[in-house]
């Protein structure tokens, strides 16, 4: 659990973070999602200190991080950057060893943590270990880049725009394994982005943060449906926050149970998005759900277009 | 023609000229007097240059071996040249007669020198380090195994041969101490300067205005602070520190050192990329961890770059040291102006030279080591 607790940062005359509160959830991943210099990066970056708050106070599981040892705190916090940051002297297999090494884990655990790790982000060409970053891709480095900040399995992982500078496919492959690891490991992820589909796609809540303030903290649903003011439905996309909505919304919880349809099946893990998709593609109004392979009912425009459920 | 050629020419061309038109040799009756000038082998040598020429316009890949291989035979075998005319002069001379190399020798040994260099730029660094170690390696050989004893420079080290030893020790002491101290002193400022940002100017500004004040100026001005200090406090005299000496010639040379340290571990560390150094500060490195695991592996190449510049520097002006009484290989180049012996001063110059070459040839094969990956 992390608090920030009427926290306040100023950089010369200008006030970066404006008395801001907020709680992130054991096991929750948490984005912070708003335009450049809204402060959402400094605040990620008062929790392992990088930045030194003026007044408040941040706590880990109710310790202030101020009172702490800050490379031992910073040790038990995973981080993971945009620029990805890997040291171009090390091999692939060195970059991910390097909290591990810090806390003095022993050979034997260390190679089989980095192993895990590269099985888990699908980092698999073989020899991939021992080659150096400059060798690997924008993605593969990214990659690295997060198998590092997981490497000590960290209860808290810090990440500021790790997907920002990739493709859109390497980045929705990455975003996927990210979300995979989540759930299979129960990591707290502070994650800031200023892409609102990456926020939405990712984070069980979300905090828009506007001038070093949050502007709304909620689910993605709950930003969508009821913005609080004029400038969050903006920024959550005004008209087109509807298409948002299909993507944030799974097509089981939409369909008609029992009903059948022609055409090519879709998932019920798929997003309403996804249903669109491929009702536009089939160029049908009405298709197949399965359910592990079996059919389990059908979905409709109408649901789509109507659905507030 | 190619224009890579044209240095093979020019070389080729001062090479000709100083084959007809230089004297290769001397013979004078005794060190100090001047003598008649001996060129025994002007068609033998105009001749080489022009082949030389001739492969150097031709430049098809095989005669830049072809080149680059009879520079080589030709440094080597120059002085060998040399030394046996030497011994047919000598047979019929005074025993106090010397036979000096002269000016046509030097210029062509000096050509041949460019032409090999100029030949190695294509290759490879381990391939360039062999050549120019496997050159010493044969011309100390040959020295050792007495091939050119017939030579003046050869009699004068032979004359010389303690003091001169004893020279190149002092010289080597006074250099290698230089290097030690600026690194110990100026690493710490340049990492100190360039954390600092806004001090870096400031730092490099005064180090830059001491690297203007001429060495002698700079040596001369030391010894009365020195003196000084010496007898504020009589056990630093009884040290041997004073006026003159290794100790006011060593904070001089430390001084002209520190400038180039200080610059090259402040471009070291800017050779670190930013993010690699947010990433260590974030997973946790203390600022010792830092600096051992990410800044010192990534920046010391530049750094070890900048030392071989020192290196070499602070040999060479080492040189002048011997005027407030440091001694070192400057000593023989002084003493050989006061006497008016030629081959005093060589002797000294060459020995610089040598040993400036050989620093540099091994801070070479330390960068070409670092820069390998493992």
């Amino acid at each position: 659990m992390i608090e920030f607790d009427h926290v306040h940062k100023r950089f010369g005359e200008h006030v970066v973070i404006d008395d801001l509160s907020l709680r992130v959830e054991d096991g929750e991943f948490f984005v912070l999602v708003g335009p450049s210099g809204s402060g959402k990066s400094t605040l990620l970056r008062t929790v392992n200190r990088l930045v030194h708050i003026d007044a408040g106070s941040v706590r880990i599981d109710g310790t202030d991080v101020a009172t702490q040892d800050v490379e031992t705190l910073r040790r038990g916090i995973g981080y993971a950057i945009q620029s990805v940051g890997l040291f171009p002297h090390r091999t692939v297999g060195e970059n991910i060893a390097t909290v591990p090494r810090l806390l003095g884990w022993s050979r034997a655990d260390i190679d089989a943590r980095v192993q895990e790790l590269l099985v888990l982000l699908k980092l698999d060409e073989p020899g991939i270990a021992d080659r150096y970053p400059d060798t690997l891709s924008g993605g593969q480095q990214q990659r690295v880049g997060v198998a590092r900040a997981l490497a000590a399995r960290p209860r808290i992982v810090l990440m500021d725009e790790p997907f920002g500078a990739l493709d859109p496919v390497t980045r929705e492959s990455l975003q996927a394994s990210l979300k995979s690891i989540q759930r299979d490991t129960a990591t707290t992820i502070l994650f800031v982005t200023h892409d609102m589909d990456e926020a939405f796609g990712l984070g069980h809540r979300v905090a828009l943060m506007l001038d070093g303030t949050v502007a709304q903290v909620g689910t993605p649903l709950e930003l969508i449906r009821h913005p609080v003011n004029e400038r969050v439905r903006e920024f959550v996309g005004g008209s087109r926050a509807r298409l948002r909505e299909l993507a944030v919304r799974r097509v089981r919880d939409s369909m008609r149970q029992g009903e059948v349809a022609d055409g090519d099946a879709v998932e019920g893990g798929a997003s309403l998005q996804d249903a669109l998709g491929a009702m536009l593609t089939q160029g049908r109004d009405r298709l197949p759900v399965h359910e592990g392979g079996q059919p389990a009912g059908a979905i409709l425009l109408a649901d789509l277009v109507a659905s507030r459920g | 023609m190619n224009p890579r050629s044209l240095p093979v020419l020019v070389l080729a061309c001062i090479g000709l000229i100083a084959a007809i038109a230089v004297p290769f040799l001397y013979v004078t009756p005794n060190r100090l007097l001047s003598g008649e000038p001996h060129s025994p082998h002007v068609v033998a040598l105009a001749l080489s240059w022009v082949l030389l020429a001739g492969l150097g316009v031709l430049d098809v890949r095989g005669s830049r071996v072809v080149v680059a291989l009879l520079a080589w035979a030709v440094i080597v075998g120059l002085p060998l040249v040399a030394s046996m005319d030497a011994r047919a002069l000598l047979l019929t001379a005074a025993a106090s007669a010397r036979v000096p190399l002269g000016a046509g020798f030097w210029l062509m040994w000096l050509s041949a020198s460019l032409l090999l260099l100029d030949r190695l730029r294509e290759v490879r660094t381990s391939g360039r380090i062999v050549a120019w170690v496997g050159l010493l390696v044969a011309l100390v050989a040959m020295g050792m195994g007495g091939a050119f004893e017939s030579l003046a420079l050869v009699r004068e080290f032979h004359a010389q041969r303690a003091p001169f030893v004893d020279a190149l020790i002092t010289h080597l002491t006074l250099a290698a101490t230089t290097l030690v101290l600026a690194l110990v002193i100026g690493a710490p400022l340049g990492w100190w300067a360039w954390r600092a940002r806004r001090t870096d100017g400031a730092v490099v500004g005064v180090l830059a205005f001491l690297q203007t004040v001429p060495s002698l100026a700079l040596f001369a001005l030391l010894i009365g602070p020195f003196a000084w200090l010496a007898r504020a406090w009589p056990a630093l005299g009884a040290l041997g520190f004073g006026g003159t000496g290794a100790a006011p010639a060593v904070f001089a040379l430390v001084l002209y050192a520190l400038l180039p340290v200080v610059r090259y571990t402040i471009a070291g560390l800017g050779a670190v990329p930013p993010d690699a150094r947010e990433a260590a500060r974030g997973l946790g490195m203390s600022r010792l961890q830092l600096l051992s695991r990410v800044q010192l592996p990534l920046g010391w190449p530049v750094l070890l770059a900048g030392l071989r510049i020192v290196a070499v520097q602070t040999i060479g002006l080492a040189a002048v040291a011997t005027l407030i009484g440091a001694g070192g290989l400057g000593r023989f180049v002084f003493l050989g102006i006061g006497q008016g012996a030629n081959d005093m001063v060589m002797l000294g110059t060459l020995a610089i030279i040598a040993l400036a070459l050989a620093v540099d040839l091994l801070f070479q094969a330390m960068l070409a080591f670092t820069e390998r990956r493992p």
